[in-house]
């Protein structure tokens, strides 16, 4: 089963929020649930990135090198920045839309797209990658990119989570109002990630 | 009994409901800000919660609440046991009524800190026992022991959380009940003010607290004896939880010392341990707190590996991979290391002011405004605008700790007098220690330039209020002070209020209030983009647009980039339509239009 999933971003993508959600199914389930987030200073457009770990009672709350289970990338730099972090055979699913770091827009760095996406496929040969900003718009918000790529990873078969399971936590863990258009983004993820799939086999 | 996934501040507060506090104070800081936010949101009806002005202040109301007789905890982060350090040292000598307990949270790493010191350290120093957290859950149980030992020994009782607690989450077992404790009310005695004579015979009966407290801790749940093989570990915190892991990976035998209580030290079970082991490897992160103790204890009995013999970093965070280093090395097993694969080079993606952020208007228009003056000094303070000193604004010389660029700007002034010293602070800040300095300049005539960045609330850490916003920690009306009156009471008379995003209105005010000699001040008050609604409108490059990329070049403002054909396009789901770069655009290419997503 997976157990150790690390969720990758940059501060304001709603990576948070993400770990919420899936550490509140996988209490659901009835699991011990272990946590590591960044939080504080990073959290203003920098790097951040979550660990959740399932079944942990006995873990340390942060994912040692190459012991993760799933990558859940919300941008293609920050993907490629977890690779080492997985273990062989990890499964990974990547929101592939690019956020230029403000310091390689000044000329102080570079960002080399097509690298990390080849370096990024080339380990994870059966990995999900999506453009999921345009579906978060559809879903009607840019910030429900998040639950767009839970979709993902649930339609990839990815996480040890049903649809009704992710959702349930969805719905418990978000204001009612705001409970629709997160539904919508999560099935267009879905979607996308099945479509995928039968695209490849 | 009930199972929530608590993160361990949120454990941290859970306890202390459950034990019956009854007040509890606190200034912000990360990784302890989400202490208080949890009794926010718990709205409990028996709990008194406030952020105070400063952590100083916000231990001193603890105190007079567990004086009284009543429960009382203060949280803060590291850096603020420093300004509250006054307080702390006198109150292990006159003690406490009711159980008071200190939450201090430690940052290694640091990951959103100034220094990485270790509050067990503190503890030593001021001979009060403290708990060191291995995980949430631990921290739920310790938080209501800590309580009953505070009013047991009539003392602050430190917690102290690290980063790895306070951020990680787990499943809690909560209890159903919370513990009833009647609050007798202030009795009036002698032995509540500190004089000398007393301060001496309380000197003398702290000392041999020392001893009573490391006797109960013998006992402590906290603290135990895992025996395995005659290699002794030692472990405090976090660390036991990735020790752990290491030891389950690779099927090591060793006999190991869980020490939830590492000051003052369970000298009994800690002589037990020394006497069943061949030798200790002592795994804590930051300071030797446990290692010294036991070095001392061991006498040369035993060798006592870790810090002194450079088997584990004082600095830094620890980690499954530091401790297995540390544990290979110490076991005799070779440490493979995998070849490193080759990975593409990533890029930095340090924090940087958001997109829309007030500061960038104010910091730009300062730049501009003080251009022409020969080295003008561009003093920095704690809070989100210490990002200003980030390229390309580069509007941050210094940076020390809370409250310090309007005083380190007064001492600069006078080594290199004529120089333009300009202090940014924030509006929480200047509530925190921001004051006192002003006062100074003005008493002293210092000719500085203070610039408070008044975004209406303390940003950094999640947007908490504080006394200049109108609101209480609990979302309750409260009077909004003024911060030009309180410049103005302070003696300064030079003082301009502006809004940072009108652009050339900034500019004058910058260079009137630069130019005066002698203390002046500048407000710039807009909203936290956290805090206002997006508007409906962005602002847009059109095809006008040279590629001259000014605007990205001047303001660093992360809703801009170039495109592949080396044009600025603006995010228009982060743009807040400030309308900044307008001003810098030299082609008025940038347009205020509808916004599309």
């Amino acid at each position: 089963m997976v157990k150790s999933i690390v969720i990758a971003g940059v501060g304001g993508q709603g990576t948070l929020f993400a770990s919420k959600i899936i550490s509140c199914a996988a209490q659901s389930k009835g699991y011990f649930v272990r946590t590591s987030e960044t939080i504080g200073m990073a959290q203003r457009g920098g790097s951040v990135c979550g660990h959740i770990r399932i079944d942990s009672e006995e873990l340390a709350p942060v994912i040692p090198s190459g012991h993760a289970d799933m990558l859940i990338a919300f941008e293609l730099a920050e993907a490629a920045r977890q690779i080492l972090k997985l273990a062989h055979g990890a499964q990974c699913v990547v929101n592939i839309d690019t956020i230029i770091p403000t310091n390689v827009a000044l000329k102080k760095g570079k960002y080399l797209a097509d690298e990390y996406l080849k370096a990024l496929k080339s380990y994870f040969p059966n990995g999900v990658f999506i453009s999921g900003g345009k579906l978060a718009l559809e879903a009607g918000d840019a910030r429900t990119l998040n639950i767009v790529l839970l979709g993902a990873s649930v339609g990839a078969g990815a996480l040890p989570f049903t649809e009704e399971e992710i959702l349930e936590a969805i719905k418990s863990c978000l204001k009612p109002k705001l409970v629709e258009m997160n539904v919508k983004a999560f099935n267009l993820g879905m979607q996308e990630a099945k479509k995928l799939r039968n695209s490849n086999s | 009994m009930s199972k929530r996934i608590c993160m361990g501040n949120e454990a941290i507060a859970l306890g202390a409901i459950a034990a019956g506090v009854k007040v509890v104070t606190g200034y912000p800081g990360t990784p302890s800000t989400e202490i208080i936010e949890t009794f926010v949101h718990e709205k409990n009806p028996n709990v008194n919660v406030q952020w105070s002005t400063n952590e100083k202040v916000a231990l001193e109301v603890a105190a007079g609440a567990a004086y009284a007789g009543a429960r009382a905890m203060v949280t803060m982060k590291q850096v603020g046991l420093n300004v509250a350090s006054d307080p702390l040292m006198c109150l292990s000598y006159i003690g406490v009524e009711g159980g008071l307990v200190v939450a201090v949270a430690d940052d290694p790493g640091p990951w959103s800190s100034q220094t990485e010191q270790d509050t067990r350290s503190f503890a030593r120093h001021a001979n009060l026992p403290v708990f060191d957290p291995s995980s949430p859950e631990e921290a739920y149980e310790m938080v209501q022991e800590a309580f009953n030992l505070s009013e047991e020994f009539k003392l602050p009782v430190i917690l102290r959380p690290t980063t790895r607690v306070c951020h990680a989450s787990a499943t809690v077992r909560l209890k159903d009940d919370v513990k009833q404790i009647t609050t007798l009310g202030f009795e009036k005695r002698p032995e509540w003010c500190i004089f000398p004579s007393l301060s001496y015979v309380k000197h003398g009966e702290l000392e041999i607290k020392q001893n009573t407290l490391s006797n109960k801790f013998d006992t402590s749940i906290f603290n135990k004896i895992f025996k395995g093989s005659r290699k002794g570990i030692a472990v405090s915190g976090v660390s036991y939880l990735y020790l752990k892991e290491v030891i389950k990976e690779f099927n090591l035998d060793v006999s190991i010392f869980k020490i939830g209580t590492p000051y003052p030290l369970p000298a009994g079970l800690a002589e037990k341990f020394v006497s069943t082991v061949d030798s200790i490897l002592v795994i804590e992160e930051l300071d030797p707190i446990v290692e010294e103790q036991l070095l001392i204890l061991a006498a040369g009995r035993i060798p006592i590996f870790g810090k002194n013999t450079d088997d584990t970093p004082y600095n830094g965070e620890f980690s499954f991979e530091v401790i297995k280093k540390a544990l290979f090395g110490y076991l005799g097993i070779e440490n493979k290391e995998e070849p490193k694969e080759e990975l593409p080079q990533m890029p930095m993606r340090p924090p940087v002011l958001c997109g829309g952020c007030p500061h960038r208007a104010s910091f730009y228009a300062a730049k501009i405004a003080t251009k022409d003056f020969k080295k003008p000094i561009y003093c920095g303070d704690i809070g989100c605008y210490t990002l200003g000193n980030a390229a390309p604004l580069n509007m941050v010389d210094t940076c020390l700790c809370m409250g310090a660029g309007i005083t380190v700007a007064q001492g600069l002034a006078l080594a290199e007098p004529g120089t333009k010293c300009l202090a940014f602070i924030g509006d929480s800040t200047f509530f925190h220690t921001g004051i006192p300095g002003v006062i100074n300049a003005v008493y002293n005539n210092t000719d500085i330039t203070i610039v408070v960045l008044d975004n209406r609330t303390t940003a950094m850490t999640g947007c908490q209020p504080h006394p200049g916003t109108g609101k209480t920690a609990m979302g309750e009306p409260a009077k909004a002070l003024d911060i030009e009156a309180i410049l103005r009471a302070c003696g300064v008379e030079e003082i301009y209020t502006v809004n940072p995003f009108d652009y050339s209105e900034s500019v004058e005010v910058f260079k009137k209030a630069v130019s005066f000699n002698g203390p002046s001040a500048v407000i710039a008050k807009a909203p936290c983009i956290t805090l206002i609604k997006m508007p409906p409108t962005v602002h847009r490059v059109n095809e006008s647009c040279i590629g001259c990329l000014n605007c990205i070049n001047e303001l660093g403002c992360p809703a801009m980039t170039p495109n592949e054909k080396g044009f600025v396009v603006i995010n228009e789901s982060t743009c807040t339509d400030c309308g900044l770069c307008a001003n810098v655009c030299p082609v008025d290419a940038i347009q205020r239009g509808e916004r599309n997503g």
